[in-house]
């Protein structure tokens, strides 16, 4: 490592109170983002995956505990700041864009109101000034006839063009670090893959680092440069994205990849793999491998202590029987 | 929003109209209106006398046609019992009525909404649950009981407020504070189950990971979006007040429009009584359409519909 990480999260846990017993839904997670770079989380649904982007913004609602070894953000620890100045932070230097754009924009206020909002709210400028960035943006993530779009409330834009309005109201302030929580799985393919464009493009031009949350491997395909799968709220496996898709060294990950057919390798008819099994229960104490019950490598050693091996090119896995380790 | 209001006060001079011709054919269906002014006990010669005298002999479409006329000039006749122009006789009770109807409907909201907010941001603590024990209390409690409990408490032990009458704002407190609290539990808990459901909302997440504070959260953008039904609410209840504080208004001794009306029918006055009836209608249409103009000025979807 040259340069230290822009986010380092070291060992975090979600546990969710459930009336006496607890469901501990993110445990021992760590990873770093470098300025610039992409990492993608992948995971099912229930894997943590938004419980831990959400925790990084401290979000998470109220009756949700988080706590971490250590979490630090361009050298601020974000466990031990008073939420005065996290929330100076939010919207400023970290950003976040959401799932549903449908439901993300409040439906009272214009776009122009929403947009200019966090700018107003971070730096000492004119109403003037932070209308003509938010134009600026509007225009720089696609969007045509902006000065009109700015006066128009949500329910007058589609489902591709408010999350194109989200991803500029992230951008007003030029964040650092910039969370996109699943931003395509509302939208259709073709919306989607201008989405990805256009994320992609912003981070080349404005150095952005980006956190994409997505349960899409064909997403993380085209724009991770680092991935983590996460699995039952463990991190399973992370490291570069090229390496790690040629030769996925947790089970979990290579079940993943199995999943999806690759164009002109599977042929037409062909089944594609699956997963058996159900993801365990994550209430009470969670002890060994999560993946054990479903893993085809699995053996009585399992149950016990799994450490995460770091192997290769700056890769990282949680398995006792990891291909490709020495 | 222009043509949305022009729309709505298009629709609410219709339904103004409608009722119009209800309450007066209602009135002309209920059975002979000379036999009923002239008393059980007259002749056929005085029944004929008094039909015409009141125009009853004339076409009824002809009858309702002047009636219609004259009421636009606010002319509603002169009362039978009271000797009175009718108007003359609405002027002096409306005013009570509106200042009760009007202050209880604003004491009513000024405690709701804040403890509704209070209530849902607060959810599930003692906060939460006092503010549903003062709700079922409100709603429970029968309005004259709660009145005279009042007055006995403030009148007659603590003698801090005067019991009956209507001649200074002191006069007013009680009667408005018993009426409000019969519309406040209704408000409180919309206005908390509105805050709840918008709190829950992926745009509120939205506006806190813009590092807004939680007052700019709060009021900007929650508070905003959950009175939205709360103004339907508070429009019928308004209504409700303004035609239903009879039992107030007899306690209190108030002589507003509930008691006239309540006066008039009793002693078969009807040209009171449908001028009661009409205006209180007129009065409803109108607080209604205030509201749906204000929540369209609340939330821009429902400027379009």
């Amino acid at each position: 490592m040259t340069a230290a990480p822009l986010l380092s999260v070291s060992d975090l846990t979600i546990d969710i109170p459930l009336g006496g017993r607890t469901l501990h839904a993110v445990r021992g997670v760590s990873f770093e983002v470098s300025r610039g770079e992409t990492l993608c989380i992948v995971g099912e649904s229930g894997s943590g995956k938004s419980l831990t982007s959400l925790a990084l913004m401290n979000l998470l609602p109220g009756r949700l505990k988080r706590a971490a070894a250590a979490m630090s953000f361009d050298g601020i620890d974000l466990l031990s700041i008073p939420e005065r100045r996290m929330s100076d932070l939010r919207g400023d230097r970290m950003a976040m864009i959401f799932q549903e754009p449908m439901t993300s924009l409040n439906p009272a206020y214009t776009i122009g109101n929403q947009l200019t909002e966090a700018f107003l709210r971070h730096r000492k400028t004119t109403r003037k000034e932070a209308f003509g960035r938010a134009v600026y943006l509007l225009e720089k993530v696609g969007i045509t006839a902006a000065d009109r779009r700015m006066k128009q409330y949500p329910h007058q834009l589609s489902g591709g063009l408010r999350q194109r309005v989200m991803i500029a109201m992230a951008l007003m302030c030029e964040p650092d670090l910039l969370i996109a929580d699943e931003p395509t799985t509302a939208l259709d393919v073709t919306i989607q893959a201008q989405i990805l464009l256009l994320l992609k493009d912003l981070q080349k031009e404005l150095g952005i680092a980006i956190i994409l949350i997505t349960h899409d491997l064909g997403v993380v395909a085209r724009i991770a440069d680092r991935v983590a799968v996460m699995y039952a709220g463990e991190l399973v496996e992370s490291g570069p994205a090229a390496p790690l898709f040629q030769s996925p060294a947790h089970p979990y990950t290579r079940g993943l990849l199995e999943c999806i057919p690759q164009p002109g390798k599977t042929r037409p008819g062909e089944p594609l793999g699956s997963i058996p099994g159900l993801v365990p229960s994550l209430t009470g104490r969670v002890s060994g491998c999560v993946f054990r019950n479903r893993c085809p490598r699995a053996e009585e050693a399992c149950s016990g202590e799994v450490p995460v091996v770091a192997f290769g090119d700056a890769r990282r896995v949680r398995c006792l029987f990891a291909e490709g380790v020495r | 929003m222009l043509r949305f209001a022009l729309r709505r006060i298009g629709v609410a001079v219709c339904v103004a109209f409608t009722v119009a011709v209800f309450s007066f054919f209602l009135l002309h269906l209920s059975g002979d209106l000379a036999t009923a002014i002239a008393g059980p006990e007259s002749s056929a010669e005085q029944i004929a006398q008094i039909r015409v005298e009141y125009g009853l002999d004339r076409p009824i479409m002809a009858q309702f046609i002047d009636w219609l006329v004259r009421a636009l000039h606010f002319d509603f006749g002169r009362s039978f019992y009271f000797q009175d122009q009718v108007t003359t006789l609405i002027a002096g009770r409306l005013g009570v009525t509106m200042a009760l109807g009007g202050m209880a409907l604003g004491f009513a909201l000024l405690v709701a909404i804040p403890l509704g907010v209070v209530a849902a941001i607060r959810r599930d603590t003692w906060i939460d649950r006092s503010a549903l024990m003062i709700s079922v209390f409100g709603q429970a409690m029968p309005s004259f009981w709660f009145a005279l409990t009042l007055v006995l408490i403030f009148s007659v032990k603590l003698r801090w407020l005067p019991a009956s009458g209507g001649a200074t704002w002191k006069h007013m407190i009680l009667p408005v504070v018993a009426l409000g609290t019969y519309a406040m539990p209704a408000i409180m808990r919309l206005t908390r189950n509105g805050m709840l459901d918008v709190l829950a909302a992926d745009y509120i997440r939205t506006a806190r990971a813009k590092g807004l504070s939680t007052a700019v959260v709060l009021f900007k953008h929650a508070l905003r979006n959950a009175v939205i039904p709360v103004v339907g609410l508070a429009a019928v209840q308004l209504g409700f007040m303004l035609g239903g504080s009879i039992v107030i208004e007899t306690v209190f001794s108030l002589h507003g429009l509930g008691h006239l009306a309540w006066e008039a029918i009793s002693r078969n006055d009807y040209p009171v009584v449908q001028a009661v009836v009409l205006l209180l209608s007129v009065v409803y249409i109108l607080v209604t359409l205030a509201a749906d103009l204000l929540n369209a000025a609340l939330d821009p979807r429902m400027r379009t519909g």
